[in-house]
Order: structure tokens, then C-alpha cells, then sequence
């Protein structure tokens, strides 16, 4: 089917504005927050019901056209690029939140719905949601469902699939599950699972029944600098064994802090080789005494400076610095290259060291950033894309780097997904019969393979090539995002 | 101990060919969970029981990570010893409901105890697992690591799949810490009330970490930093009971009186603000409101409607958890839609049919 063929079905039951297929018009949905790889959709779709998805889903399925669903198109590895000849799902339209209800502490929103969205709508209840992506004021739910999206609170407050109660999901064959309940859990398999961070592969999202928790009443940060990274790590061992989950902890190197102070004003140790943000919240006397307690972890963990924010606007301002990194990467660089990785944390200083013998192999600097608590290590590979063949350098370095995170016992991404960007490395991450169980799992959802088809999964055949995910200055989509 | 996963995966394979019915089964703390055929109790040519319990030991533990990582066979008791020797424990305090109970079963069940309405349920805490699926591959899924979406979330899928899509050969848990200092208050309420308040203190930032409302009585748990249980204890007032450990084993393992009548046991999963259900027999609240346990009256097919249309309006399900040698559905029917692809799923992971056939739905 061609796109005038497919636009004139749609448009027989959808309004014509909510059909594109011009290619001024649906050249904003060429890429999404990664916009090293670009694709036009053969046809964009903006459905403003769950009734028009299934419409539009059942009109793909019989003339076999592919689907690939899209939020805010804030993610950052490419899966919701487009498909050249499949439509663009996009569920921007559906963004009605369809019931606050504060006494079970629960929202019921459209996929469309920006995450900070809900937080503002139960603000007023005291009670917010807790997963805080760093795009969080663009990001939609429906997005982190597929993305099964993070951010710097998760040690202690979870992921999306800790924080989701029900969804609504239109499937490739038209049918709606209800997977989940408004109870704590649901007969049968564990779905809920399933899909979240399933990258739109196994079904349309058209309804996220959240969680919603009480806002702690205070929140402090602790800003400790380090003489080596070693010690800031084992820094971050000792608070976990004093049998504290802090509310966030956070790592920079130094290149990173030079990188973010110069602009930021953070007032963070230049000297240091590393520094940590230790977040502590609860009661007012709860906070103060885990304070007192960190403070004291810190410096009999060798900090050479501690700092503690002293109101609202230090404690931000502690923070922001640390928000700042990537714009910072693309400050002092031409380009950068994110990786995703995440190791057992006992692992950090081995695999810093590995990256700093790597960065100096192959002449390129490269700035590390660290969800300490939950392992999540981010190395922003600092390169230009106008030398020849740095880019190739650089691609080679950061599979090395992830080759050198699945060594460890960790994974290849911790948060980003895998999308179209790193699919090649999960053919070192999984067996060919774990992959092939992948694929099978999609079949039980997608027989005919039409949702987001060719991204997350690699056929075993193409475990042969190796690529990587790159940002290139200037042309990132949504540059006034943070990205941490 | 490679030399027991191959005896694991000879037994899968050898009952794949044969396409005959293998029964996973550890120590069998939770057998009376769940559908077993007579078929298959009694008549021992016509399966076979698969029992992983040798394959035993805590393979990594890292405090610090706060992961651990054991291999099914384990028993709860140990684990949650070695993590207890730590000040680390198991969050959705699982239930044993036996001495010999293993981390395999426990995470094949599912089951979460008095914790888990705030702190999470077992598939919560589930970060990776070593498997063997139908066709005896060995496959791994998940990690080691708190943050990985690298591929489909097998790993959580497999928690609750009652033994129907595999065999769990290792599992990797988050663990985390001990609380410093626990409580229990007690409170004489109304059924309404206590539903009123248990969802309105849940909107507050307290340390509250488990419930349980029977006989008129609100027992409500604080559990944290000792300035957080004491200024909660001020907001919700009620005496401190002693002897309160004791009271929460009782309840997460099914002794305490309430449970030992005999009576088909069902267990009602809804919206915790579900106002009191009016159900033929008795009943105990735990999880905020969110699960309500009913004693039931009698074993027919009227109770089982009432008990389903009641768990369904409230926007959940009904488990017949203990059923008494009753005939009847354990599990909440899935809707047509669910079971469809819940029926391609088991097929995926087990063509020939052969792992616990018929435990979780006859479908499966």
C-alpha cells in the first residue's frame, strides 16, 4: 500500500488534519531525541481516541502495513524512528488525565500525558509520581512505559514497572487487554512486566493506571569531593552498608565537573577526582539525622571536602550542575557519544580505569557520569565528526566500553533501551537462544511483526556488525532538555 | 554443579520427546496452590516430578549491591539468614508456608507477604534468572544490576508462572536493608474505618509497613529511622503491641487463627479504598485494603460468583488460594484477549506442554 492509499483509509474515519503524508509534514517525525539516524514515515497518524487507534491499527493489519507508536519522541536511542514504509503511530493527542484519585493514590492518564504532568495534577494532594526521566517536562507516559524509564530517584523509588498499577493496550489484531488491575496484581503471567520497556514492539499503550506516593516532606544533599575515584566509590559502598537507600547519589569525574562548573557555577571541588551528590529525604528530623550520618561516611571515607545544601536553592544548585553535564559535553566538544552501560558498582573503579586507558589508546577524552546507586554509568565520548575517521574511532571505543560492562556482569543499557542504536550489542549481551526466545515473545504478541518491526531485538543473522549511539552538537532534537 | 543442570535438562528434554507431563517441585511447601490434576498426583506413570531442591547455595552476594544471587534450590530460611546476618532481608517478605520452602518456589509463587503493599512484591525485587525453558535450553535473562532494558523483562515474567514456562535455576534479587527500628501499633476500629484510615495514612510520608485489620482491631507496623516511627506513632495514635514479630509470621504464614478454620481460603486482590465486601464467612484485611482474605462459609458455586463478581467490581480478582479438595477455578479467569496471548506465550516457552500443565489455568 502507498502512502496516498493509506492516507485516503484513514482519512475516511479520522478528521484530514489528523492524517500526514506530505513531506513537510511528517519531516518532524523523522527522528527522535537520537537524530543520528533519521527516517520519513511513509505516513503520520494523530488519533485522539483509543477507538480511532484500534481503527488504525485494524486498517494496518489487513493491508500488513508496519506501526511504529511514538510519545513525546524525547528517547534517546531510536526507537521510535520511523519506519520508511510504515505509518507513525503518534499518541501525542491522547493527553486527557482521566482521574486523580487521591485516597487510593492512583492516576489514570492517556499515554499522551507528559510525566511531570501527573505530578503537577496530584500536587495539590501532596502525592506525586515518582519516576523523574531527565525529560521528564516532555516525555510522556506512554513513552516511559515502552522505555520502562528511570531517573535519579530509582534506588529507592523504582522504575516505571515498580509504579504502574494498569494498562490499556490495543494489540496487533485489534483486540484491547487489560493488563494489570487496580489492585496490587493480576491473574495469569505477569504482563505488566512484560511490557514495560518493551519499545513498542507488542502493543499500543492507550491508558497507565500510576502509582501515586506522598511528597517527602524535606529533602537535603550531601556534596562530597574526593582525591580519587576509588575512594568515591568505596564512599558509596559504606553508605549502602550503613543500611542507607538514598533518595539519589550521584558521581562526576573531574573533566565532568571542570566541563559543567565553568558555565554552571555549581560550586563544586575542581580539585577533586571525583564528587558525589548523596540525597537524603523524609521527615524533617528522619532527613537531619541520615544527614549527620552520611556526612560522617564521607569523611571517614577519605572526603577531602563536604558540603551540605543549607536550603532549597543550594540544594538545586548542587543538583544543577549535575543536570548540566551533557549540554556541558557539547560545550567543550563538537560532538559527543552517550553510552548506556550499567556494572555491579564494586566494578566502578576497574572499569573507570579501563575507560581513562582506552580514552588515552585512542586519543579522545571522554567524561563519565554515574547514577552511583543503582550502577548506571554514563561516558560521554568527546569527538568530532568533521575528522576523518574519529567517528569510527569512536564508535569502536564505546563498544569496547560495553564490551567491557557485559564483562563485568553488567548490561548495555541501564535506561535509554536499545532501539535501532545499540541493537548490535545485544548480540554480545544475549545467547542466540535468549535472542530467539525475544523474537518469540513478540510473535506471541505481533504474529505478524508489524509493531516497531527490526529494532530491539537483532535477527541472529545480523550478530555480526556493531554500532553505538551518537549526539552530535546542533543537531540533537530537544537541546534545552536536560539529559543525566 | 553443572552435572545437576544437565540431569535438569536430560529430565526436560526426555519428557519433551515423550510429550509426558513433568511436575517442578521443590521442597512442595505450596502444593496445595494452584490446580494438580489427580492425574498427576496419582498416577506416577503418567508424570514425572522434576525436583531442582539439590541445586542449592548462595552463588554471589554483595551487600553493598544490594543484590544477591542463589541458586533455586536454596532454602528461604537460609537466605533470609545469610541476608539477615547483614542487616539485609528480603523487602516483600515472602511467605514460606513450610520448614523446607526454596527461593525457587518462591519465586515461581510469587507470593509477597505483609510488606509488600509499600515495599514491593517478589517480582519487584527480581532482577535476572538462569532458566531452563521446555525445550531444556539454558537461558539467561535480566542481571545482576538495578537498571537493564536490554531486551524483554523475562525475568519478572517468570516470577508467578507457577513452574508453567520453566525451570528457575538461578535468581538474582535485590535485597535491602534491615530497618533500624520496627513497631506495631493497635488500634480498635470499625471495618470501614480501618479501610478510611489505612488509605488515608498511606497518603502521608509515614514509615507505615504493613497492616492488618481482624476482629475489630487495626494492627499497623512502622518500620524506619527511629525518629520517623516515633513522630509517626504521635500522628496515629493506639496502643504498641508486644510480641508484634510474632503476630506478622503469623499472618504471612497463615497460622494465625483466622486461617486455621478449614475453610475454603480466598483471596481477593482490589483497589485498597473497596469499602467492607459483604461475602458469606469471615474475613481478614491486609496490604492497606488493597487484599481481603475471606473464610469462606461454604464451597459452592454460588460463593465462587459472589466472590468473583465482588473482587471484579472492585476493579480486581479472586484467587481460591486454599480450596479444600473444592473442584472449582483457583485462578480469576483471563479475559479472551489475555488468554490468547497467555496461551502463546506457554507455547513459546514450552511447545510440548509438558511443564506443570493445567497448575495455573487447564489451558497452560
Amino acid at each position: 500500500m502507498n502512502a496516498f492509499e493509506l492516507a485516503a483509509q484513514l482519512r475516511a474515519f479520522l478528521p484530514s488534519e489528523a492524517v500526514l503524508h506530505e513531506i513537510e509534514d511528517v519531516r518532524p517525525y523523522e527522528c527522535d531525541g537520537l537524530s543520528a539516524y533519521r527516517q520519513l514515515p511513509m505516513v503520520v497518524a494523530l488519533p485522539r481516541t483509543e477507538e480511532e487507534v484500534v481503527e488504525i491499527v485494524r486498517r494496518c493489519h489487513a493491508a500488513n502495513v508496519p506501526i511504529v507508536a511514538r510519545g513525546a519522541g524525547t528517547g534517546l536511542s531510536g526507537g521510535a524512528l520511523p519506519h520508511s514504509e510504515g505509518l507513525l503511530l503518534s499518541l501525542a493527542k491522547l493527553k486527557r488525565i482521566l482521574e486523580i484519585d487521591p485516597v487510593a493514590r492512583t492516576a489514570c492518564v492517556q499515554p499522551g500525558v507528559r510525566n511531570l504532568a501527573i505530578s503537577e495534577a496530584a500536587a495539590p494532594h501532596g502525592l506525586y509520581y515518582a519516576p523523574d526521566p531527565s525529560s521528564q517536562i516532555a516525555c510522556t507516559i506512554g513513552g516511559n512505559v515502552a522505555e520502562n524509564s528511570g531517573g535519579v530517584h530509582c534506588l529507592k523509588y523504582g522504575l516505571t514497572v515498580h509504579n504502574i498499577l494498569h494498562l490499556r493496550v490495543v494489540t496487533i489484531e485489534g483486540d484491547i487487554l487489560e493488563i494489570g488491575s487496580d489492585g496490587l496484581d493480576a491473574p495469569g503471567y505477569d504482563l505488566l512486566a512484560l511490557m514495560s520497556g518493551s519499545e513498542g514492539m507488542l502493543g499500543i499503550v492507550t491508558e497507565v493506571t500510576v502509582k501515586l506516593i506522598p511528597r517527602p516532606e524535606k529533602a537535603q544533599v550531601v556534596l562530597a569531593a574526593f582525591g580519587d575515584v576509588r575512594a568515591a566509590g568505596n564512599a558509596v559502598a559504606n553508605v549502602i552498608a550503613a543500611g542507607i537507600i538514598p533518595a539519589g547519589m550521584e558521581m562526576m569525574d573531574q573533566i565532568t565537573t571542570r566541563a559543567v562548573e565553568e558555565f554552571i557555577h555549581a560550586g563544586y571541588n575542581l580539585e577533586a577526582a571525583a564528587i558525589l551528590l548523596c540525597e537524603s529525604d523524609g521527615g524533617a528530623e528522619e532527613v537531619a539525622g541520615e544527614v549527620r550520618q552520611i556526612n560522617d561516611i564521607m569523611m571517614k571515607s577519605g572526603a577531602i571536602d563536604i558540603r551540605i545544601s543549607r536550603d532549597e536553592v543550594e540544594r538545586l544548585r548542587f543538583w544543577a550542575g549535575r543536570k548540566a553535564a551533557f549540554p556541558a559535553a557539547g560545550r567543550i566538544s563538537p560532538d559527543y557519544y552517550c553510552m548506556d552501560g550499567t556494572i555491579p558498582r564494586k566494578n566502578l573503579a576497574s572499569i573507570l580505569s579501563g575507560i581513562e586507558a582506552l580514552s588515552a589508546e585512542y586519543g579522545l577524552r571522554c567524561m563519565n557520569v554515574f547514577h552511583a546507586g543503582d550502577g548506571n554509568l554514563h561516558p560521554l565520548i568527546l569527538y568530532d565528526a568533521n575528522r576523518p575517521g574519529e567517528l569510527e574511532l569512536t564508535e569502536e571505543f564505546g563498544a569496547r566500553i560495553l564490551q567491557m560492562c557485559i564483562d563485568a556482569g553488567g548490561t548495555i543499557t541501564g535506561e535509554h533501551g536499545v532501539g535501532v542504536e545499540k541493537i548490535n550489542q545485544m548480540c554480545a549481551q544475549f545467547k542466540p537462544g535468549e535472542l530467539e526466545m525475544f523474537h518469540a515473545i513478540k510473535a506471541a504478541f505481533d504474529p505478524s511483526g508489524l509493531l516497531n518491526p527490526g529494532k530491539a531485538v537483532p535477527t541472529l543473522r545480523r550478530c555480526a556488525e556493531h554500532g553505538a549511539m551518537h549526539v552530535h552538537q546542533g543537531k540533537e532534537k530537544f537541546p534545552e532538555l536536560p539529559r543525566f | 554443579m553443572q552435572y545437576l543442570i544437565d540431569q535438569f535438562t536430560d529430565k526436560i528434554r526426555a519428557a519433551a520427546g515423550e510429550r509426558k507431563p513433568l511436575r517442578i517441585r521443590g521442597a512442595g511447601t505450596k502444593d496445595f496452590y494452584g490446580h494438580f490434576t489427580p492425574l498427576h498426583l496419582h498416577a506416577p506413570g503418567l508424570s514425572d516430578v522434576l525436583d531442582p531442591t539439590a541445586y542449592t547455595g548462595v552463588v554471589d552476594y554483595e551487600p553493598t549491591e544490594l543484590v544477591v544471587t542463589t541458586r533455586c534450590g536454596t532454602r528461604l530460611t537460609d537466605l533470609e539468614a545469610e541476608l539477615s546476618n547483614h542487616r539485609q532481608m528480603l523487602a516483600f517478605e515472602p511467605p514460606h508456608f513450610g520448614p523446607g520452602a526454596t527461593i525457587g518456589g518462591c519465586v515461581a509463587a510469587g507470593l509477597s507477604g505483609p510488606r509488600r503493599a509499600t515495599a514491593g512484591a517478589a517480582r519487584d525485587f527480581v532482577l535476572g534468572v538462569r532458566m531452563l525453558d521446555g525445550k531444556g535450553d539454558d537461558l539467561s535473562f535480566g542481571g545482576r544490576v538495578m537498571k537493564n532494558v536490554a531486551g524483554y523483562d523475562v525475568a519478572r515474567l517468570m516470577t508467578g508462572s507457577l513452574g508453567t514456562l520453566g525451570l528457575l535455576l538461578e535468581i538474582s534479587l535485590k535485597v535491602l536493608p534491615l530497618p533500624a527500628m520496627e513497631l506495631t501499633l493497635q488500634i480498635p476500629l470499625t471495618e470501614a474505618e480501618a479501610i478510611r484510615r489505612m488509605n488515608l495514612w498511606a497518603g502521608k510520608p509515614l514509615p507505615i509497613s504493613a497492616t492488618c485489620f481482624y476482629g475489630g482491631q487495626l494492627m499497623l507496623r512502622l518500620s524506619g529511622a527511629e525518629p520517623a516511627v516515633v513522630a509517626a506513632c504521635a500522628i496515629i495514635g493506639g496502643e504498641e503491641v508486644s510480641d508484634a514479630a510474632g503476630f506478622w509470621v503469623s499472618v504471612r504464614e497463615q497460622q494465625h487463627p483466622f486461617f486455621s478454620t478449614g475453610k475454603p481460603l480466598w483471596r481477593l486482590s482490589v483497589k485498597s479504598t473497596t469499602p467492607p465486601l459483604s461475602l458469606p464467612g469471615t474475613q481478614l484485611i491486609e496490604w492497606g485494603g488493597a487484599l481481603r482474605w475471606l473464610a469462606a462459609d461454604d464451597e459452592g458455586e454460588a460463593v465462587q460468583i459472589a466472590v468473583r463478581t465482588a473482587a471484579r467490581s472492585a476493579g480486581g480478582h479472586a484467587t481460591l488460594f486454599r480450596q479444600a479438595g473444592s473442584s472449582l477455578a483457583v485462578f480469576h479467569p483471563l479475559a479472551p484477549g489475555m488468554m490468547k496471548i497467555t496461551r502463546r506465550l506457554k507455547e513459546k516457552f514450552d511447545p510440548a506442554g509438558i511443564l506443570n500443565p493445567g497448575r495455573m489455568y487447564p489451558e497452560l
